[in-house]
């Protein structure tokens, strides 16, 4: 119980370690060894989450093709639903022999599937999980995963190039055209909310959707509804899934680009598909579907309000904590939902060819997300206009308010001649949240007269608390 | 040793060690593989300063140019499986020569640079990113160190609110502009070469 108390009141895993002592010399641990401990431990973490998110999916991919395709799907391993048949699997892949072919090149050969895998992994860093929940804090974070995602390809390409085989060649020349093309409409679609938030940190994404659902930015405006399925449709491509799977092509390719793959190299490239499956799922759950929000003005409020004294009170805050794990997991679900829908659609619909995916993207999908994209911008200027208002529905207060008049427009600095305006404590929510030194007092006013409480300004913190 | 630090010398040694190898390779895809191993490190350097905007902007143009230089350069024009680039010893000792000078120039410029001095100058200037200097507020771990920069691009300077004489700096709304004027005219000089020839002789089938 000693061992647990001080864990409770440190803030975070970086607090609790600086109090420790190394157990045999007894000397304090340094500042280089906390950051790289912490490091190693939040690490940890998403690595179990990247881990099990395959696992997960894996079996829900062969349950739901078993169903779709009038099957059990896998029923013995693991008890009643076979739900540790992706053990088996995996178990199955460590013990198959390491194959490289004599024609591949050794070297990218092997290191092909490990690019795949980091790439996805490492987008995960910016992903909040719920409020403030997020490894790394980024202004730009939604930029920064589309980068980092974006690396996934280079691996593909190179499995494709060095397995020195042509079916391989084949599904990695289609997947890089593929690939360049998509990310094109599936970055401007990302850019749709983007616009109606002004902001791309995604934890500010996140905190502007609270509410009642029908503040959800999906349902913000007519173009953004229309942007989230073809976000949708995009991100079902970009992880290369049927319809869209031409990198892999059985019917065509034998295996596409991981024909030569065997054992646990070849399992890595379907834990980074999988994941980078639930990844999309979860982007597309932030931008568009609420993120960590039920869409329950009450329940969310009163989270809210949980979050907003852990984030005042030092140390550890067991109810804010469970209000962010329930936060993680109602985010979790939605994309769940979202990557059981394209399960649903690998097993219902037939590959395309590859002429007919490079149309579906570059006569189709690339000109609605340019069109929505400018749709989106002209948009509050006409709704201002005619209506006045920042939504064409007023939504009544205890609703929540509209979206357009709840977000405070968060200023960059706090002015130097304000200060003792600010120091008073418990005037309202946004002072009492400590650490805000970015909010201009007309902002405050605006923000309070709509917030009622369901609101937290976004300048609170967005730093990581574990 | 700080933990920055120790981060700082693994990027740099790994970015340093993988262009080397650029350059030591003869295949073009492993060289091309190296190349995005350099530049990604570089990204890592400039995530390690808190620069986000810059370090995604390294991985989704350089390794994203790579890539398609990869696949265009390489993968389509290659007559056989793995294309190699042999140099001859004279351009070896020339791109070597010139390859020295310029990192000599580069270490002489480092060195002369009295940095401790420069960061004490910064820290004076009461104009100097004045919102950083907040107690208990830290740009960096809070990620917010982009928005200064999107503002620079729409022409607002943030230096400008702590100074009270009135004077103004200056954004990179007008850079900004040239450049993609700039980009504009590559594309359409781009499309204007790549452009199907119209056939001197329309009767005569080529």
């Amino acid at each position: 119980m000693e061992c647990i108390s001080p864990l409770l009141a440190a803030g975070s895993i970086g607090d609790f370690l600086r109090t420790q002592r190394v157990p045999f010399c007894g000397c304090e641990l340094d500042s280089a060894t906390v950051l790289i401990l912490t490091a190693i431990i939040h690490a940890a973490f998403l690595f179990a989450m990247f881990g099990l998110v395959p696992f997960f999916f894996i079996w829900l991919e062969r349950k739901v093709a078993g169903r779709i395709q009038d099957r059990l799907g896998p029923t013995r391993v693991g008890g009643r639903f076979g739900w540790l048949q992706s053990l088996a699997d995996g178990v199955k892949l460590i013990q198959k022999e390491d194959l490289v072919p004599s024609m591949a090149d050794g070297l990218l050969f092997r290191m092909a599937p490990y690019i795949a895998c980091v790439a996805t992994f490492g987008a995960f860093m910016v992903l909040p999980f719920s409020d403030g929940w997020s490894a790394v804090a980024s202004d730009v974070g939604l930029f920064v995963l589309f980068a980092i995602l974006s690396i996934e390809v280079v691996g593909i390409i190179l499995a494709g190039y060095s397995s020195g085989s042509k079916w391989s060649l084949f599904g990695g020349m289609r997947e890089a055209a593929q690939m360049v093309s998509y990310e094109i409409p599936l970055a401007i679609c990302g850019l749709i909310p983007v616009l109606a938030v002004g902001s791309l940190n995604l934890t500010e994404i996140g905190q502007v959707q609270s509410g009642w659902f029908l503040n959800w930015l999906v349902f913000n405006s007519p173009f953004t509804f229309l942007a989230f399925w073809v976000y949708f449709t995009v991100s079902t491509a970009s992880c290369k899934r049927a319809p869209f799977d031409l990198a892999e092509a059985e019917s065509e390719l034998v295996g596409g680009f991981h024909t030569e793959y065997s054992g646990m190299r070849w399992s890595f490239f379907f834990m980074a598909e999988y994941a980078s499956m639930f990844l999309v799922s979860l982007v597309a759950s932030l931008l568009f579907l609420g993120g960590w929000h039920t869409g329950i003005a009450p329940l969310d409020s009163v989270l809210t309000g949980l979050r907003e004294t852990a984030a005042a009170s030092p140390g550890f805050h067991v109810a804010g904590y469970v209000a962010n794990l329930f936060g993680m997991m109602v985010l979790a679900s939605k994309g769940a939902m979202l990557v059981f829908v394209q399960i649903w659609l690998r097993w219902t619909l037939p590959r395309l060819r590859i002429d007919q995916v490079m149309t579906t993207c570059l006569k189709y999908l690339v000109p609605m997300s340019c069109g929505l994209f400018l749709c989106q911008i002209i948009w509050p200027l006409v709704v201002i206009s005619a209506v006045g208002r920042s939504t064409l529905v007023a939504w009544p207060e205890e609703m929540g308010g509209s979206i357009g008049e709840r977000m405070g427009r968060q200023s960059v600095t706090r002015p130097v001649e304000t200060d003792e305006s600010a120091g008073q404590p418990g005037d309202d929510i946004d002072e009492s949240a400590e650490s805000s030194p970015e909010s201009l007092p007309a902002v405050t006013e605006s923000q309070d007269k709509v917030s009622a409480g369901s609101v937290r300004p976004h300048s609170v913190r967005t730093a990581a608390r574990d | 040793m700080d933990a920055t630090t120790i981060l700082f010398w693994i990027f740099a040694s790994i970015s340093c060690a993988a262009a080397v190898a650029v350059v030591a390779t003869q295949n073009v895809v492993r060289m091309a593989f190296w190349l995005i191993v350099s530049l990604g490190s570089v990204a890592g350097l400039y995530f390690l300063l808190s620069a986000d905007f810059v370090a995604a902007t390294q991985l989704l143009i350089y390794v994203g140019g790579t890539l398609v230089l990869l696949i265009f350069g390489v993968m389509l024009t290659a007559t056989g499986p793995y294309s190699q680039i042999r140099t001859s010893p004279g351009e070896a000792l020339l791109a070597g020569g010139v390859g020295s000078l310029f990192l000599a120039m580069i270490i002489t410029t480092v060195v002369s640079v009295d940095w401790d001095s420069l960061a004490a100058i910064q820290q004076q200037d009461p104009s100097y990113a004045s919102y950083a200097h907040e107690p208990g507020f830290n740009p960096a771990e809070e990620g917010n160190t982009a928005r200064p920069l999107g503002l620079k691009m729409l022409g607002i300077s943030l230096e400008d609110l702590g100074r009270t004489d009135g004077s103004l700096s200056h954004g990179y709304l007008l850079p900004f502009e040239i450049v993609s004027i700039h980009l504009l005219v590559v594309l359409i000089g781009a499309s204007y070469l790549a452009r199907a020839k119209r056939r001197s002789r329309p009767d005569q089938p080529s």
